[in-house]
């Protein structure tokens, strides 16, 4: 007992007197493999930060854990435009005067007044990109512009597609195949929507988003849907893959870093959201991963690679849809067609 | 139910009699919190009524379980018919944890018995070499596994070059895969329980059946099997309840295309779905039956062993 004592007393004693490693903290809740660590220690040297970081996978269970409990334990977080909104209605944001930000006439005009977030009130962009699929053109020579591919595929490639294993990527792809608006209301239209996707899963291989990259390079799918950016980087792996930018649409995204409520340290959130403003440290997020920043003079920072692929660059007169947030009841439905097809 | 279990059968010892509460009461605690509090959570829970995009509103409602009995069509105002969704999700998830039961059991049984017939040192290393592959992490373990299987990988490659198939055996992303990964994640699991029951267990009962002309057969049937069943139970249970709830060997080698137990329960904390009571009652659905299969063994135990 008497060495349990002395034992405890050392310890208080060495962590008494270490020195105090930073003036502040920051604590980050970002998506995986989102931000080079290097960036971080930036930060952290510049400011005199010490910075933390927990990674969530997708937007919905980022929402998840901030419900039960995780508020106020991050400053930051990274949702996608759709969950910007949501979590300002569920009041999971608190606001900033643009004034608080020193950069903030560094956000790239066309993005400044955003329906997720008219004024940019609680969030700055961080990464756009866009969702749509890729071949594996070895396998498959026909042309590769309409979803039908994902939704209605040629004899070649089905039994060989990986679908997101996201609802509202899925969905939404879903309804621009149909050429229905999003979040319809319309009994037929949602019909038609459960009886595509139905049909449509005898030709799919599987289900994954954070594989959806390596199922394509390593060729156990011939065809999938993927992000443009983690598509870029497949390419990368296996030169055979193409990106595909269908003609029925696809969908347009826009992550952001916005400020949380109840955040332990909301003056050094404020310092990040200007340092994720300089077009410097925005053109290292782009360059790491690899989609379009949304911060005015970023892109021309950007290494060549990036800016020229053309995963990057969609088609001329060929807009993307963002993912629409649909009302309790047409989610309430569009849950039980995602549980019908994945029963 | 801890005393019906094999081999706790200890008499209590006289050095701590009179000292039973204060020692046993770390261990109360621990269960108190961590499994009795979360149970009854999770049970309170399943009672309330959901909140759109995840949450509860503390008003009384059995909607989740009616969720998991009866459908009322897309839109919910048709007539409530019983639901075969969520119960074809269990049976899948029951009978793919029983067939890798099953596996394990025949490759896992005769593996303990030798490990448990060689002598003393060479003992260890065979269990040793059985634990090895278990200091990965399940998750790079099943990757692994995926590599191995697909259709341009090393086994494929090695049965096509040695002429045994003209074409790869498609086997990633089917029902197989995912068995092969729960019959490979929780092996050791039915090896060690088997091992520690064959070990003590007395060989001169095997010579004196045979000196009564017993068949190997009817040995192994009526003089070993019941010796070691204590074992091969409590590995059963061991990779059973685990299986059940699986969710990384359907997600990577089933390819995620159906639900099992696990995912659907995830999918209504962190999916699109956000439906906490619904998760919760599913939760405790799949307890009850867990605890059914387990109060089941627990009486079978106490009408052999009196």
């Amino acid at each position: 007992m008497r060495n349990f004592v002395k034992t405890v007393a050392a310890v208080a004693l060495v962590t008494a007197t270490l020195p105090v490693q930073a003036e502040g903290k920051l604590s980050l809740y970002h998506w995986f493999e989102y931000i080079p660590q290097e960036l971080l220690d930036k930060f952290s040297k510049e400011h005199d930060v010490e910075v933390t970081m927990d990674t969530f996978d997708s937007n919905e269970s980022m929402l998840a854990s901030l419900k039960a409990g995780k508020l106020g334990l991050y400053d930051i977080s990274v949702p996608g435009d759709y969950m910007v909104e949501i979590m300002a209605g569920e009041g999971l944001l608190d606001t900033f005067e643009s004034s608080e930000l020193s950069n903030f006439g560094n956000i790239d005009p066309q993005w400044l007044d955003v329906g997720f977030d008219p004024g940019r009130k609680s969030s700055i962009p961080y990464q756009i990109g866009t969702t749509g699929f890729m071949v594996n053109r070895d396998e498959y020579k026909g042309d590769i512009d309409s979803l039908s591919i994902i939704f209605d595929p040629p004899e070649e490639l089905r039994g060989h597609i990986n679908v997101l294993d996201s609802q509202g990527e899925v969905i939404a792809l879903a309804s621009l195949y149909l050429d229905i608006p999003q979040c319809s209301s319309d009994r037929d239209q949602l019909k038609q929507l459960n009886d595509l996707l139905q049909t449509s899963k005898q030709h799919w291989s599987s289900f994954g988003s954070d594989i959806a990259k390596d199922v394509l390079v390593s060729g156990d799918a011939k065809a999938g849907m993927i992000y443009n950016g983690f598509g870029a980087k497949a390419r990368g792996e296996n030169a055979s893959l193409e990106y595909a930018y269908p003609k029925e649409g696809y969908v347009f995204w826009m992550d952001n870093a916005v400020l949380l409520k109840d955040a332990p340290n909301r003056a050094n959130a404020l310092k990040f959201l200007d340092f994720l403003l300089e077009p410097e440290n925005a053109a290292a997020i782009t360059n790491y991963a690899q989609y379009i920043s949304g911060v005015s003079g970023a892109m021309a920072l950007a290494s060549d690679e990036v800016k020229q692929a053309p995963e990057l660059n969609p088609p001329a007169g060929q807009p993307g849809a963002f993912i629409a947030t649909c009302d309790q009841q047409v989610q309430t439905v569009y849950d039980t067609i995602w549980t019908n097809l994945k029963k | 139910m801890a005393a019906q279990l094999p081999g706790s059968s200890r008499p209590a010892g006289g050095i701590y009699s009179g000292l039973g509460m204060p020692l046993i009461m770390p261990a109360w605690l621990c269960i108190g919190f961590f499994l009795l509090l979360p149970v009854a959570i999770m049970f309170v829970y399943s009672f309330l009524t959901k909140e759109f995009r995840g949450g509860v509103i503390w008003e009384f409602s059995t909607a989740a379980y009616d969720q998991f009995f009866f459908y009322r069509g897309l839109f919910g105002d048709e007539p409530r018919q019983l639901d075969w969704t969520y119960i074809t999700i269990f049976a899948r998830s029951i009978w793919q944890a029983l067939v890798a039961t099953i596996l394990c059991f025949i490759i896992g049984f005769p593996t303990a018995w030798f490990i448990a017939t060689r002598a003393g040192n060479s003992r260890s290393i065979w269990l040793f070499l059985i634990t090895v592959p278990y200091w990965v992490n399940l998750l790079i373990r099943t990757i692994s596994l995926k590599f191995l299987i697909r259709d341009q990988g090393p086994v494929n490659n090695w049965l096509i070059s040695g002429g045994v198939i003209g074409e790869p055996i498609h086997m990633i992303n089917t029902n197989f895969a995912v068995m092969l990964g729960l019959f490979y994640s929780y092996l050791p699991f039915m090896v060690l329980p088997i091992y520690a029951s064959v070990e003590r267990y007395n060989f001169a009962l095997s010579e004196a059946a045979a000196d009564l002309y017993s068949s190997r057969w009817t040995t192994l049937r009526y003089v070993v099997l019941p010796a070691v069943k204590p074992g091969i139970i409590a590995g059963c249970i061991l990779v059973f309840v685990p299986s059940l709830g699986a969710f990384l060997a359907p997600d990577l080698l089933g390819g995620a295309k159906n639900f099992m137990i696990g995912s659907l329960i995830e999918e209504q904390f962190k999916g699109n779905a956000g439906n906490w009571p619904f998760g919760a009652a599913a939760s405790m659905i799949l307890l009850s039956l867990v605890l059914c299969v387990l109060i089941f063994y627990a009486r079978a135990q106490t009408r052999e062993n009196p």
